[in-house]
This record gives structure tokens, sequence and C-alpha cells, in this order.
């Protein structure tokens, strides 16, 4: 059976449908969760896509933490189900205490629309379950808020616990660490800057995002199959 | 009563501040070499009304805490002062 892939759509939010495109292609079956929602309406895994949640006021995912479905993707963060934020999906789930740390303004305080090469440091997650550790994919980041910056002690525990999930080569952004995604203690929530669903074609430059999309794909399986 | 909350709002020390760094940066090409220390920060100002002074402080300290400020990476004062009652 094709996996139900919950789609977060918050007013602002930009890329669900590039998402659901990408989810489409590979087989799974995209489902759109508008922000009021407030359950996820059997999906096996949830993607919270990039834009400008709420508008990005105050901070970025301040105000998207407190949308009705986000306490339905904290219950089944809790259960295991596996949930990735992009971009500004990855804002609003540190916002959301489901992931260390915090997203603040870029080094330097560009605007960064490039293609990067990002390596995979681990594959005990369920976007990279499939990727080879050590492999470098190229991935568009499109933010002015990817500088992930955490207290020393976080830094410490993500480091030891193996939960630097991505990591740019050249660092873009001033990340601590050159952090370009993280995963929860439970490692079942993702967060990553770079678009894997911008990456998932060749026509547009680059395919090296659908491993990573393939992998949820496969957790989303295995979450179908436990349920 | 009523009361004027001023939130200031600032960066946790050890907590790099992207936008301090920048405009520390750009003052020396205005001529002024002599500045260092920067930060950026943000202020909130809301009127908020509350049987006393304790009681409005520990309401705005609430919303830093779940919405004004990121006590991850923020820090936050309160500047409480009561307003004239009309």
């Amino acid at each position: 059976m094709s996996a139900r892939v919950g789609i977060v759509v918050f007013p602002g939010t930009n890329c669900e449908l590039d998402v659901a495109s990408a989810v489409e292609a590979l087989g799974g079956t995209p489902v759109m969760l508008w922000h009021a929602e407030p359950e996820l309406r059997g999906a096996d895994a949830v993607v919270v896509p990039g834009g400008f949640a709420h508008g990005d006021y105050l901070r970025t995912g301040a105000i998207a933490r407190f949308s009705p479905v986000m306490d339905a993707v904290a219950r089944f963060a809790t259960a295991g189900g596996p949930v990735v934020g992009i971009c500004n999906g990855f804002q609003v789930l540190t916002e959301a205490g489901l992931l260390p740390g915090a997203l603040q303004k870029n080094a330097g305080l560009t605007f960064l629309c490039e293609t990067v090469d990002c390596r995979v440091e681990t594959s005990r997650s369920p976007v990279t379950a499939l990727a080879e550790s050590g492999s470098v994919l190229r991935l568009p980041i499109n933010h002015f808020e990817g500088n992930y910056v955490c207290d020393e002690t976080t830094r410490r525990r993500l480091r030891d616990d193996d939960r630097v999930v991505f990591r740019y080569v050249r660092n873009p952004n001033g990340s601590v660490d050159d952090i370009a995604g993280v995963c929860s203690e439970q490692r079942n929530v993702v967060g990553l800057m770079p678009h894997p669903e911008r990456a998932s074609d060749a026509l547009l430059g680059s395919t090296d995002g659908v491993v990573l999309l393939r992998s949820l794909l496969a957790s989303a399986s295995e979450g179908a199959a436990v349920a | 009563m009523r009361y004027e909350a001023r939130v200031e709002i600032t960066h946790l020390p050890g907590i790099a501040d992207p936008q301090g760094a920048t405009v520390e940066r750009s003052l020396p090409a205005l001529g002024y070499d002599n500045v260092s220390h920067v930060r950026v920060g943000k202020s909130i100002r809301l009127v908020v009304d509350a049987p006393d002074d304790a009681a409005a402080r520990a309401q705005v300290d609430e919303m830093c805490r779940r919405l004004l400020a990121n006590p991850v990476i923020e820090a936050y004062e309160i500047e409480l002062s009561e307003l004239a009652s009309t």
C-alpha cells in the first residue's frame, strides 16, 4: 500500500505542492493538512514544508507552533512517527520544541539561494536510512534564517549521540558545527535547511534529494505496517 | 490597574548575534572606530490590565516564555510602569 505523507500547510507555507509532487512521483500519497486541522487523517509520515508560516512574524515558526495541527504532529512524533521539517518547517519544529536549538539570521545577514554540498552524517534517521553515511548531496538552500544555534551542552550531545544528520561541506550561513540538519533524541523527527524536494527531478538540476524522500517513504511504510 | 510593559529581548550570552556583528563591522566605515560589543535585540511594548504589579509582571513573564522570546537563544527583561487611571 502506498504510504500516506501528511503535508502541513500553514498560511504562508509555499513549498507544499513541490513536496506533494515529489512524494507522488515516488509512489507516495500526499495528504494536505491545513494548519487548523486537529488530526493527521491517517498519515504515516509528516512533512512540515518550507515557506513563511504565519508570515514568520516575531520569529520564524514562533506563531506556527500554536496552530492546532501542531498538537497532532507532536503526538505523532512522541508515538515514534516520522516527521520531517524542511527549511521553514525545521524552524517550526525547533520553536515547537520537537527539535533542539534554534535557527537565526544568517551570518553576514545575506539571504541565500544556491545549491550547496551537504554531507550525510548518519543513516540512522527516517530521511537518510537509504543514503550512505559520508556521501555528499547537491541540494538547494533558500533561506535568510538558516544559521543553526544551540548551547554548548546541546552541541556536544548532538555530536556524541550521532544526531547531526547533515553538515554543509562549506558552511554558507554561520551554523554551529556546520550543521544543516539534526534529529530528535528518538531519531524520528528530523529538521534540515536544504530542500530535497527541489532536487528530485533531473529537470531541476539535481536528483540528489530523491534518496532522502525515498527513505522517508520507506520509514512511512514501516510505520503503516506497525499501525 | 493598568500597566505598560516594555520587554527587551536580547541574545543569551554566548549565542552569536549576526545582526550585532554586522552593525559592528559597518560602523568603522562611517568613521566610528571606537565601537565594540554591539548587540541588536527587540523591544516589545504592551499594556496589560491586572489587579496589581506582581500579577501583571507574572503574566508578562509567562508571555515571554511562551511566545515573545525564544528561551533557547534569547534573554528578556521586563520593565513595568503603572499607567495613570483615567
